[in-house]
């Protein structure tokens, strides 16, 4: 119980500091002006939403090769923390786009390859409430999760692919990219508090699909008696 | 300080979200510890 508080207060602790560099230590953007700030939840909240999709993918990988549970556990833990960031980025993205482009939303390549892969978890996890059978549920789930991961690179490559209303990347972009270097202190900062959060999240989640494991033992065992 | 408004809104609208998260994920785990605990007691009591 201590190591969570304790891990729960050092991830608040990241936020707050990251919120303040973002907010108060970062230079104002010359273009967009202060609106420009929210990259800084915008931009890490997307990054560490992959992140979770390409671990729930290898945890999909590992279920299908080796059939363990706990993999199973892994991979739903950490679809539903990447739904969560991505739903972030969905909601924050229109936040800072109405003032800049004068519109909350446009089917743009990146914009809609985002809402496609938020889509495609909502149906990860859907498809898990339908198969009540454990070993089939997982391994039904774990083969969308591999297919539905097949979205991560198209959502990387859109802004480099395609024209987009989105901004082209300021990271790994082409010639004429990049970005002040206090404005990528704040960012990589901004990254780790939140794979800290993303961490602190998933273990939790992974908490509660080992005590429900635990549960069905203890229910078979009940029923034996 | 023009659109400082329109951050601390995605900013808060962020927050609420992990947060309205991490809640559901701790509901579980409460609802879930009580029947474990509920069913290891009856367990005892049986034996």
């Amino acid at each position: 119980m201590k190591k969570h508080i304790l891990g729960g207060a050092i991830v608040l602790f990241l936020l707050v500091a990251a919120a303040y560099g973002a907010l108060y230590v970062a230079p104002t953007e010359r273009t967009m002006g202060t609106i420009q700030r929210i990259f800084y939840l915008h931009v890490p909240s997307a990054w560490t939403g992959l992140t979770a999709f390409f671990i729930c993918f290898i945890a999909n990988l590992l279920y299908v090769v080796r059939r363990q549970p706990r993999w199973d556990w892994l991979g739903v833990s950490a679809a539903e923390v990447g739904l969560t960031f991505t739903t972030v980025v969905l909601v924050t993205g229109p936040i800072w786009a109405h003032p800049v482009w004068g519109m909350w939303w446009t089917w743009d390549a990146r914009l809609t390859s985002t809402f496609v892969l938020w889509l495609l978890y909502v149906a990860y996890l859907l498809l898990r409430t339908l198969v009540e059978e454990p070993d089939r549920r997982a391994l039904f789930s774990a083969l969308f999760g591999i297919f539905a991961f097949i979205d991560v690179p198209l959502v990387f490559g859109s802004i480099r692919w395609w024209r987009t209303q989105h901004p082209q990347p300021v990271v790994m972009g082409g010639t004429g990219s990049g970005l002040d270097p206090t404005m990528w202190r704040v960012l990589l900062f901004s990254w780790l508090a939140m794979l800290s959060l993303m961490t602190l999240l998933m273990l939790a989640r992974y908490g509660v699909e080992a005590m429900r494991a635990d549960l069905d033992l203890v229910r078979q065992e009940a029923e034996a008696a | 300080m023009k659109n400082l408004d329109s951050v601390f809104a995605a900013y808060l609208v962020g927050w609420a979200i992990f947060f309205a998260y991490y809640l559901t994920v701790a509901r579980r785990t409460a609802a879930l510890r009580e029947d474990l605990e509920r069913l290891k007691n009856l367990l005892n009591r049986s034996k």
